[in-house]
């Protein structure tokens, strides 16, 4: 049951993994690194009951905390991110606007 | 009671894994990123929930539970704070929802190219 | 991909799933290391580094045809070179009979009761602190001198009168982080917890000074962000860490000199205690705290530095941003 529960694991970050590359905005891609995070953790903790070591638990740990540290870096500094870039795209925006219209 | 106890964490790791792949194919195959995020969001805290619950019942003595307890509370304060935040900055950021109706919307979709500016429609308002 | 920033989050990847490689080896300390300085704080620094460059790479005029040819050659080199190396796991192999078994013997299995055994029961803290001691307390003074390198290089200087513009940028962000402040709040006395937990327990399970270093400084930069610098800085008094940083490597080195002035070897933690295992446990403990330390302040200082620049210059900006935000509305209306 554990082994199943940790191939489940292991598609689903493949899943994540397409996603990321793919991923059509950054939030798809912050999104995608997420869930791969929230996944490594559950998988090191089934690892950690697969291969007999509960010390693995630590790191699961450690982990979902960091997981959530860059998330929230990702997030705090998108607004710089926005304002660099915006006089680089503001150009090609409005003239995919014009073209819209 | 130990037939009992490994049942109970079978059902568990399983619904868990059931719930996680649920999450993975919504990641994959939904169409703009508000219904993506909402697949992983609602699977992912329901997922590691029953898994861990599912380890917990197997685990052999008291320190590893209370490991396996806190890690579950981490997952369930962080995850849906992380969500929250990540939908909250892409929706501050001009990323609009895909709306069924609005048929240009679908045409924008299916004409994105791979410019990866964060919203295709219209200009970012910086600052709300 | 010209987009630095969904490299950096590609190479976050990379990182949880080198991570999940060395757990699968069971080198748990390595994955340990792994999860928090490269999943977690060098995906930090390239994003306040991409933040202070700006996002997009120019277009590149030289072909990198070359480049990665060079690469690809390197590679298939390295990769030839493995077919030469043991099996993984092989008792054979060279790493495995050369030093690796009488450390094993001394810590672990404490079968030879000779004068050098640690006593530890974990394999890679006694190897790391006691045998390789004098190589530790070299990596500490590297990351010292980067800690030293950053100030001297990115230090920002404060001038008073912009604290009030900087403290209004931080106003602002109250209403927009109301959630994440909340759940901060509740998370940082467990982080806090769990970092000490590490720390002290190095000697039992994985773990050490170089890990808990970086969560500490993980729950001051989380800190940092969500509460604005000036906040921060109010909680961490910049010089105060500075002091810390260099205090840090002064107790692993006065370790070291104690131990000669009892008559024995630089770090030789037997000198510390009459009894040998309890003079290397306290030797341990000792240059684990004094490594804990200085990490988490340099790691704090770095962060501060960087993130300072960038707070300068938006409070600079501030008043072209404005403008430029008035641009889109009326765009928009459009």
């Amino acid at each position: 049951m554990l082994i199943a529960a940790t191939i489940a694991i292991i598609i689903v970050m493949i899943l994540a993994i397409i996603r990321g590359v793919i991923g059509p905005t950054l939030y798809d891609r912050i999104l995608a690194v997420n869930m791969f995070s929230t996944k490594t953790v559950l998988l090191i903790a089934l690892l950690g009951f697969v291969m007999g070591r509960p010390d693995f638990l630590d790191i699961a740990m450690v982990y979902a905390l960091i997981n959530f540290v860059s998330v929230i870096a990702v997030l705090h500094f998108s607004n710089d991110f926005e304002f660099r870039s915006s006089a680089h795209s503001d150009a090609k925006e409005s003239k995919s606007m014009e073209e819209d219209s | 009671m130990d037939t009992a106890l490994s049942i109970g964490s079978a059902i568990c790791l399983l619904l868990g894994s059931f719930l996680c792949l649920t999450g993975g194919i919504g990641i994959l195959r939904f169409p703009d990123f508000y219904t993506r995020m909402h697949a992983v969001s609602v699977s992912e805290t329901s997922a590691a929930g029953m898994i861990l619950i599912g380890l917990m019942l197997q685990s052999p003595d008291g320190i590893v539970v209370i490991k396996l307890v806190m890690i579950l509370l981490m997952v369930l304060f962080i995850s849906p704070a992380s969500s929250h935040a990540l939908a909250q900055s892409a929706m501050r950021h001009g990323l609009k929802p895909w709306l069924s109706t609005t048929v240009p919307a679908i045409k924008n979709k299916h004409n994105e190219t791979a410019s990866d500016i964060t919203s295709d429609k219209g200009v970012p308002p910086s600052n709300l | 991909m010209k987009d630095l920033l969904a490299v950096a989050m590609l190479s976050g990847i990379y990182g949880l799933l080198s991570a999940s490689f060395f757990v699968t080896m069971d080198a748990v300390d390595v994955a340990f290391t792994e999860a928090s300085v490269g999943a977690g704080i060098s995906t930090l620094l390239m994003l306040t580094t991409i933040a202070i460059v700006g996002r997009f790479e120019r277009s590149q005029r030289h072909k990198p045809s070359l480049a990665l040819a060079v690469t690809f050659f390197t590679g298939v080199l390295l990769i030839y070179g493995t077919l030469d190396m043991p099996y993984f796991g092989s008792p054979n192999a060279p790493a495995n009979q050369h030093v690796a078994p009488q450390y094993l013997n001394d810590t672990v299995l404490g079968q030879d009761k000779s004068v050098n055994q640690v006593g530890v029961p974990n394999v890679v803290t006694a190897v790391l602190a006691s045998y390789r001691g004098f190589d530790t307390f070299g990596e500490v003074a590297v990351i010292f001198t980067a800690g030293i390198g950053v100030l001297a290089l990115l230090a920002v200087v404060r001038r008073p009168e912009e604290d009030a513009k900087i403290a209004a940028i931080n106003e602002s962000m109250h209403q927009k982080n109301l959630i994440l402040r909340i759940v901060i709040k509740v998370l940082i006395p467990f982080i806090l917890l769990f970092a000490l937990y590490v720390q002290f327990h190095g000697d039992y399970g994985p773990g050490g000074g170089f890990q808990a270093g970086v969560i500490f400084a993980a729950a001051f930069i989380l800190y940092a962000m969500l509460f604005g610098l000036s906040t921060a800085r109010r909680v961490i008094n910049q010089t105060l860490i500075q002091i810390l940083a260099a205090i840090g490597v002064l107790i692993y080195g006065s370790v070291g000199l104690v131990s000669i002035l009892n008559g024995r070897n630089f770090l030789d933690y037997n000198a510390l205690s009459s009894d040998s295992i309890a003079g290397q446990h306290l030797g341990i403990l000792v240059i684990e705290l004094g490594v804990g330390i200085t990490v988490t302040s340099v790691m704090v200082i770095i962060f501060f530095n960087f993130a300072g620049r960038l707070e300068n210059r938006e409070a600079n900006e501030s008043v072209t941003r404005n403008i430029s935000s008035d641009g889109h509305v009326t765009k928009e209306k459009l």
